[in-house]
C-alpha cells in the first residue's frame, strides 16, 4: 500500500458502534491503524493534521457484494476502475463475485485477482464460485481458493438449483470457516420474465418475475442452514415475505445473515417506466409495501447488510429491447448517498448505517475493519452530511453507466476514503 | 367536440397515450376516410410524397397489408422490411437498424416487433414518426382502434356497453389495448380466460375478471374472442386446444347468453373450433370482416393525423 505518513483527524463526529462511540473527538492513524489520541502535544513526527468539523468519521465502509468484471469484460469494468468508484462512494473494502470470465472457480483465478488488487484503490475480496464454472454440478475447490484469498463462496448470478448441492456446499464450507452467499430464485418461476410481476408488468406487456421465485429459495436455503448447522448468507433481498421468512429463521437461532440493496429500498417497480432498461435488475424492484418492509427489515437487524450489487454493464447490453438486457445496475457511488436518504428521513441511524455497512460486513465475511478501537486497522470513510451533489453522467468513476439514479440530487457524500493509513480519496 | 380541438400526438404506439377526445376524433377521422374505399379509384393525394417504412420483426400478413394499403390510398409512399430479430446475434442491434433508416429519411416507420417496449425505444432513436403495430404482449393500438370503430358504427355508441373478451389475455397485445381503449370510452369489459392466462393487476388496466365464460358473456353487447397460440400448450397454460375448445371456446349455446343483437369479434387468424366455432365465426352476428375492412380506415386516420398535418 505504499508509505503514509501519520493522520490526525480533528474535531469529526466518531461513528463507531461495535465500540460504543459517538462521540465528535479526533482520531490518530499511524502505520496503518488506528490509534486513540492522548494529549495533542505527544504526535508523532511528520503527522498530518485534517480538521473534519461536522464531519463523520466511520470505520471503512464495505461493500460486501460487487461484480469487477475482471477478468473476461475488462470493456465494463476492471479490477482498477471498480476499486476507483468503490473509493470515490466512500468503500474501503468490497467483496468480488465470481461470474467473470473465466469464473473465479480455482485457486489460479482468485490469486490472479488477488496480484491485479495489489495498489488498487480498496480492498478486494474475491468471493469464489460454489460449483465449477458456476455450473452447479460439481463442487469447485474451497480450500484452496481460501488460502489463494477467497473470502466466500457463491455462484452469484444464478441459483444453485439442486438442493442437494446446495446442502453439500454449506456442509464443506463448514470445514473452512466461511459463509455460503446464495443467489435466491427459483428460475423456473423467473425465467420468462423481466421484471416484478403485478400491474406494471401486465400494462407494459413484460414477463412477471413473482416475489415468490425468491421466496421459495429463501425458504429452502434457510432449511437447509438449519439442517446443516453452518451459516448462510443471503444476498440482495428484495421482498417483504423474504424478510418474514428471515425475522423468523434467525428468531430459532438460524444461522442466516442477509443483505439488501439500496436501489431495493428506494426504487419500486414504476421506475421502470417506459421501458427503462437502466431499473432492470435481478431480482427486480417491487412494490412500495416491499420497499417498506425491506426498510423495517434494516431497522430490526432482520437484514445485515445494505450491499450494492454493482452491476456494469456496457450501452451494448443495455440500449435493447428491455426483454433482451441485461440485468443490473452500478451501485458503488450511489450506495452511501441512498442510504443517507433513509437517515435523512429518520428510517435509520447513523450508528446503524455503519453496522450495516461496516460492522456486519466485515463480521460475515471474517475480514479486518469494522472498528476504529486503538489498534484496528485504519481503514476509515468520511462522510460529509451536508455535501449537496447531483449524479451526473459525467461524473461517475465507474466505467458503465448504468444507473437509474442518474441527476438525481443528493445530500450527504463520502469525501475521504483512507484504506490503511493511505488516504485514497479526498474531496 | 370542441372547437379547439388539436390532435397532438406525433406517435401511434399505447391506447393509453390517448384521451378519449382523441379517441373520439380518430374514428370520426376513420370513418370520413373509410368512404375513399368504396370510390373507384381508390386514392386520394393527401400523403403524396411522404415515406413511410413497414419495418416488421414478426410475421405478419393481414396487419401489414393493411397498413400498405392505408398508405397507398392515401399516396404515400411504402417500403417493406421484414427483419429477422436473429439480426442482433449478427451483429447489428434494433437500434443500428433504426438509425440506417433513419438515415433515408422516412416519415414514419410502422414497427411491429416481438419485445415489448421496442417503439418507445426507437421514438428515442429516430425523428420519423413511430406507429406501433404490434410490440410483444404490450399495445396494437390500430387493432383497438379498428374494434372501437366498428362496434360504435353497429351499436352507436361504446359508452355502456358490455364487451366479453375472451381468451389468452396474458399474451394479448390486442386485449391490452382493447381493454384500455373500451373502459377508458365507458364500456363495461369483462374478461375470462384460463386463469393461467389472465395476468395480474388487469383491474387496474379497466377490466373485470370472471371465472366462467358464460358469466363473461352473458347479456353481452359484443362477444370477442383472441386467438390462442399452439406453443402455449408448452409452457404450460393449457392442458390441450380440444379442452380449450370445450370449456373457453365460444360455441352457439355460448353466444347465445348475450344479448340477441350481439356483435362477435375476433382479430384474426381465427384457429376455427378452438377459439370459436365456425358456424359462430360465419353466423349474422360476425363483424369479422368489416373489422378488417375498418382497419385500413383506421389506419389511413392514424396515418393522416401523424403525417398529414403539414
Amino acid at each position: 500500500m505504499g508509505t503514509t505518513h501519520p493522520i490526525l483527524l480533528e474535531n469529526g463526529r466518531i461513528i463507531d458502534p461495535l465500540n460504543g462511540t459517538d462521540r465528535v473527538g479526533n482520531l490518530l492513524l499511524v502505520d496503518g491503524v488506528c490509534r486513540s489520541v492522548g494529549s495533542l502535544d505527544q504526535l508523532p513526527m511528520g503527522v498530518e493534521r485534517i480538521d473534519l468539523s461536522s464531519k463523520w468519521v466511520m470505520p471503512g465502509l464495505i461493500d460486501m457484494h460487487v461484480h469487477l468484471r475482471e477478468p473476461g469484460e475488462e470493456y465494463k469494468e476492471s479490477i482498477a476502475s471498480g476499486t476507483a468508484a468503490a473509493a470515490a462512494g466512500g468503500f474501503t473494502a468490497v467483496a468480488c463475485m465470481p461470474n467473470t470470465r473465466p469464473v473465479l472457480d480455482s485457486e489460479s483465478t482468485v490469486s490472479f485477482v488477488v496480484s491485479r488488487a495489489e495498489g488498487a484503490s480498496a480492498r478486494v475480496y474475491p468471493v469464489g464460485a460454489i460449483s465449477k464454472e458456476s455450473h452447479g454440478e460439481q463442487l469447485a475447490e474451497f480450500g484452496e481458493m481460501q488460502r489463494a484469498g477467497a473470502v466466500a463462496f457463491t455462484d452469484d448470478g444464478r441459483p444453485v438449483i439442486s438442493s442437494q448441492m446446495m446442502r453439500r456446499a454449506l456442509e464443506y464450507a463448514s470445514n473452512f470457516d466461511v459463509p455460503i452467499i446464495s443467489h435466491c430464485e427459483e428460475i423456473t418461476l423467473s425465467r420468462n420474465g423481466s421484471m416484478h410481476e403485478g400491474t406494471v408488468s401486465t400494462r407494459l406487456g413484460l414477463g412477471g418475475i413473482p416475489g415468490a421465485a425468491e421466496e421459495i429459495m429463501v425458504y429452502r436455503d434457510l432449511a437447509l442452514a438449519e439442517l446443516t448447522g453452518h451459516r448462510i448468507h443471503l444476498a440482495h433481498i428484495s421482498t417483504g415475505e423474504s424478510v418474514s421468512l428471515i425475522r423468523r429463521a434467525k428468531a430459532r437461532g438460524c444461522r442466516v445473515t442477509a443483505e439488501t440493496t439500496a436501489h431495493y429500498f428506494t426504487l419500486t417497480e414504476e421506475a421502470v417506466g417506459l421501458y427503462d432498461t437502466c431499473a432492470k435488475m435481478n431480482p427486480p424492484l417491487r412494490t412500495s409495501a416491499d420497499v417498506e418492509a425491506i426498510i423495517v427489515g434494516l431497522q430490526d437487524g432482520t437484514l445485515d447488510a445494505i450491499a450494492s450489487d454493482h452491476a456494469p454493464h456496457s450501452e451494448m447490453e443495455k440500449e435493447l429491447e428491455f426483454d433482451q438486457a441485461a440485468n443490473g445496475i452500478i451501485g458503488l457511488e450511489t450506495s452511501v448517498p441512498l442510504a443517507l436518504r433513509l437517515v435523512q428521513a429518520g428510517r435509520l441511524t447513523v450508528a446503524r448505517l455503519v453496522e450495516v455497512m461496516s460492522v456486519n460486513p466485515a463480521k460475515i465475511l471474517g475480514v479486518p475493519g469494522g472498528s476504529l478501537a486503538d489498534g484496528a486497522v485504519a481503514d476509515v470513510t468520511v462522510i460529509d452530511p451536508e455535501r449537496k451533489f447531483i449524479y451526473s453522467k459525467e461524473s461517475v468513476v465507474s466505467k458503465s453507466k448504468n444507473s437509474p439514479f442518474l441527476e438525481w440530487p443528493f445530500i450527504g457524500q463520502a469525501v475521504m476514503t483512507i484504506i490503511g493509513g493511505r488516504i485514497v480519496l479526498r474531496r | 367536440m370542441s372547437a379547439e380541438y388539436r390532435f397532438n400526438h406525433k406517435h401511434i404506439i399505447s391506447i393509453d397515450d390517448f384521451s378519449v377526445a382523441d379517441i373520439n376524433f380518430i374514428l370520426q377521422t376513420a370513418e370520413s376516410l373509410k368512404e375513399i374505399s368504396t370510390r373507384s379509384i381508390k386514392k386520394v393525394p393527401t400523403l403524396r410524397g411522404k415515406t413511410i417504412i413497414n419495418l416488421f420483426f414478426e410475421p405478419s400478413t393481414r396487419t401489414r397489408l393493411s397498413f400498405e394499403v392505408a398508405a397507398k390510398r392515401m399516396s404515400a409512399d411504402t417500403f417493406n422490411i421484414s427483419a429477422s430479430t436473429s439480426s442482433a446475434t449478427k451483429g447489428e442491434t434494433l437500434i443500428d437498424t433504426a438509425k440506417n433508416l433513419q438515415a433515408m429519411q422516412p416519415d414514419a416507420i410502422i414497427i411491429r416487433h416481438s419485445s415489448s417496449g421496442v417503439p418507445n425505444l426507437l421514438r428515442r432513436h429516430v425523428q420519423a414518426s413511430i406507429i406501433n403495430a404490434g410490440d410483444g404482449t404490450h399495445q396494437h393500438p390500430s387493432q383497438a382502434l379498428l374494434d372501437m370503430m366498428t362496434v360504435r358504427e353497429k351499436k352507436g355508441r361504446l359508452d355502456g356497453l358490455k364487451i366479453a373478451i375472451i381468451g389468452d389475455i396474458a399474451h394479448s397485445r390486442v386485449a391490452h389495448s382493447n381493454i384500455m381503449g373500451f373502459s377508458k370510452m365507458g364500456a363495461d369489459v369483462h374478461v375470462c380466460g384460463p386463469n393461467t392466462m389472465l395476468p395480474a393487476g388487469l383491474e387496474g388496466m379497466g377490466a373485470t375478471r370472471q371465472t366462467s365464460v358464460a358469466k363473461a358473456v352473458f347479456d353481452a353487447d359484443v362477444i370477442m374472442a383472441l386467438r390462442i397460440q399452439k406453443e402455449r400448450q408448452r409452457d404450460p397454460l393449457i392442458p390441450s386446444l380440444r379442452e380449450y375448445a370445450s370449456v373457453f371456446g365460444i360455441n352457439r349455446a355460448m353466444a347465445d347468453l348475450a344479448k340477441p343483437d350481439a356483435l362477435i369479434m375476433h382479430p384474426g387468424p381465427i384457429n376455427r373450433g378452438v377459439e370459436m366455432s365456425p358456424d359462430v365465426a360465419d353466423g349474422s352476428q360476425s363483424v369479422i370482416l368489416e373489422q378488417v375492412t375498418n382497419g385500413v380506415a383506421v389506419r389511413m386516420a392514424l396515418l393522416y393525423l401523424v403525417l398529414g398535418g403539414d
